[in-house]
């Protein structure tokens, strides 16, 4: 993958809009982590946006970066049409109030000292909102809303819960200020599958509820069709792909998409992931010295010379289905499961 | 002893450790017998005692506060009678595991050579030239490339799915004929996944060697497997053939873990059935069938009386005193996939 380019982005009032965002580490003398390079979003009132990729593909700092969490390297984050990236220390703190995070690790998000009442009213004592009253009213009201005995819950601290808990604090606290847009950080993946459940219908109602508009970074591709409206997909601080997400899990046009999607392993027997998910080579690109073109050529099973001479542009390859890849499969073109014998594979 | 009968055969084995709270039952009666050369997965959420049973198996748990009672018997022999020194003998050489966290496991200060060919020395009392021979071959056959030079290579050095390429090479450096593998894929990336899964499966087949292969993911055991248990608070509560598991699971928890997770072909923003509740307290768990507090038909019997194993079919057990019906599970999932069909 491993493209630049802005013809996804949507004419109109996005909510967020985030235009050619780079992020870069220092590595020691003269080197950089190129940790995301020139990547452009955009999300509309209402819309959930998938992002997803593995390890390293810069979809956490992405997210990071559009909360200012670092400051991007470069680029534009328009949220509510301000730029995050110009405003001061002050007007930022404000504006975050309506920009809100959920982290992976429930337990360790959570200050261990503090009550659970504390925790989830301190951005109202700290923005100074309402009386002791009205404050203990809210908090009892979100905690009820995330599915949490308020009265029972309200006096105790992080230790006494389970991690599906502790993430329903985590969301109680996130939804305090009625924010506009949540950045959702692998908020399931600590968690067992049928906690998991419990967490993705929460947060399913509490965007109904609250009127959200979220960022879901996962690397569970299972559970990012689940709540995603769009898809984006990352691959070494590159965006590869951009599509509503049921063409993109029908119709991957990009090859690191589709040989993702044929990686995952799916609960029936019958069903046998393409084999050629094993002719990818393991090993990723160093972020410090990047592929030169397409970031994806190194790994990639129709990679030509041109991949490396020139980066390809995000295009729209059907109505509404962005790649960035020189070959772009055309839509139909996704991975049939053969049907074999699990013994007779990988033979 | 090199028997026509079972490979493993596991009876009674109860695991208990003694807290301040009382004993925990992380296993609690599982009994069970696996084939040579075949793929046992064992399947269960945190908790459910999957790790404990795969570790009680090999007889690796703490020296303290541990009680662990029936028998474990590989290949004839008693394992669960075996000093730690006759242990030793064993481990490596006819039983080996692989972890789930390729960093923990490995040795940091240690080169990677060292570390496989510290097993061969010991079991295989080969010459340090010829054993590094063998690890070079060893490495190649794990898909590492440029092995002579990975030889001399720490681990940091190398990424989370050559690292556990080599944790699997080390367990493989002396031919066991059982491998016992914990999560061996769940610290990895999705295509590192799929990679690692088929290289487990092409030494299996290659070396007849036994496999069982713990996972929370019932997508990683469906394509890897014979047979499957599903563990739930200390017990296997149903066991069957990989394809009749999946075509036709009976037992009530079986059914709500395959309901809740979300699958790849599912159409977007579809309602996932969670499941209530927490599983249960091991120190004091429910009189009658463990997952009844959580279940929604569970009736007043399945309070009071634990299930016994019934038997559904050819090598299908399962433990509920209300069972699914047979084929009902699969025909949702059925009715699911064409749904998200354009």
């Amino acid at each position: 993958m491993a493209g630049s380019g802005t013809a996804h982005l949507r004419t109109g009032d996005a909510l967020l809009r985030v235009e050619n965002l780079v992020v870069e580490f220092p590595a020691g003398p003269g080197r950089r982590v190129h940790a995301v390079s020139d990547v452009s979003l955009d999300l509309l009132q209402g819309e959930t946006l998938g992002l997803v990729g593995e390890s390293g593909c810069g979809k956490s700092t992405t997210g990071r970066a559009i909360m200012q969490l670092p400051r991007p390297t470069a680029g534009h984050v328009w949220f509510e049409g301000r730029d995050l990236t110009r405003l001061d220390g002050d007007e930022l703190r404000r504006t975050r109030t309506r920009l809100q995070m959920i982290f992976q690790d429930p337990i360790s998000s959570l200050n261990p000292r503090r009550r659970v009442r504390e925790i989830v009213g301190e951005p109202l004592a700290i923005w100074g909102i309402g009386g002791p009253g009205e404050r203990a009213r809210r908090v009892a009201e979100v905690l009820e809303a995330v599915g949490l005995d308020a009265e029972a819950a309200g006096d105790r601290r992080p230790h006494q819960f389970s991690g599906g808990q502790c993430q329903r604090i985590s969301i109680a606290r996130a939804l305090m200020l009625e924010p506009k847009l949540v950045i959702c950080d692998e908020p399931v993946s600590a968690l067992d599958v049928s906690v998991q459940a419990q967490i993705l219908n929460l947060l399913e109602d509490m965007k109904a509820r609250y009127g959200l508009t979220m960022i879901f970074i996962a690397h569970d591709l299972a559970v990012v069709r689940n709540v995603s409206d769009r898809v984006a997909v990352m691959y070494l601080g590159k965006l590869c792909e951009v599509a509503v997400a049921d063409d993109l899990y029908r119709a991957p046009a990009h090859p690191y998409t589709a040989t993702l999607l044929a990686s995952v392993p799916v609960p029936d027997p019958t069903v046998r992931p393409d084999p050629s998910v094993n002719e990818l080579d393991a090993e990723l690109p160093s972020p410090l010295a990047p592929p030169s073109g397409c970031r994806f050529r190194t790994r990639c099973p129709r990679a030509e010379a041109v991949c490396a001479e020139r980066e390809p542009q995000i295009r729209e390859v059907s109505p509404g289905h962005f790649a960035a890849c020189h070959f772009a499969l055309e839509p139909p073109a996704a991975a049939t499961p053969s049907h074999t014998s699990w013994r007779e594979r990988d033979a | 002893m090199s028997g026509t009968g079972p490979l493993l055969e596991v009876s009674d084995l109860r695991t208990h450790f003694l807290t301040g709270r009382g004993a925990v039952r992380a296993v609690d009666g599982v009994s069970f017998t696996l084939e040579r050369g075949r793929t046992l997965g064992v399947v269960g959420e945190s908790g459910s005692g999957k790790t404990v049973l795969a570790r009680s198996i090999m007889g690796l748990l703490p020296a303290r506060n541990v009680v662990r009672t029936g028998e474990v018997t590989y290949d004839g022999r008693r394992l669960t009678g075996l000093s730690p020194a006759e242990l030793r003998e064993v481990w490596g050489a006819e039983i080996s595991m692989v972890f789930q966290d390729p960093m923990t496991s490995l040795n940091p200060v240690v080169r990677i050579g060292r570390q496989i060919t510290e097993t061969m020395r010991f079991h295989l009392e080969l010459p340090e030239a010829e054993s590094r021979a063998r690890a070079a071959e060893l490495l190649r056959s794990v898909g590492i490339p440029e092995p002579e030079r990975r030889l001399r290579a720490y681990p940091h050095e190398l990424s989370g799915g050559m690292r556990q390429r080599v944790t699997i090479a080390i367990a493989l450096a002396c031919g066991p004929r059982l491998l016992l593998a914990d999560e061996p894929t769940t610290a990895l990336d999705v295509t590192v996944q799929a990679q690692i899964l088929s290289l487990l499966g092409r030494q299996q087949r290659e070396r007849f060697m036994a496999m069982i292969l713990v996972t929370h993911d019932l997508g990683v055991v469906a394509g890897r497997t014979d047979e499957i248990a599903v563990m739930y608070a200390g017990r296997i509560v149903e066991r069957a053939p990989t394809e009749v598991l999946f075509s036709d699971m009976r037992m009530r928890y079986t059914q709500a873990l395959f309901r809740s997770i979300p699958r790849i072909t599912d159409p977007g923003h579809r309602r996932l059935q969670a499941i209530g509740g927490r599983p249960p307290d091991l120190v004091a768990p429910p009189r009658g069938c463990p997952f009844a507090p959580r279940c929604r038909y569970a009736r007043e019997r399945c309070h009071a009386e634990a299930p016994a194993l019934t038997e559904a079919g050819p090598g299908h057990t399962y433990a509920c005193w209300y069972p699914a019906e047979p084929g009902e599970v699969a025909a949702e999932a059925a009715a699911l996939a064409s749904e998200a069909m354009p």
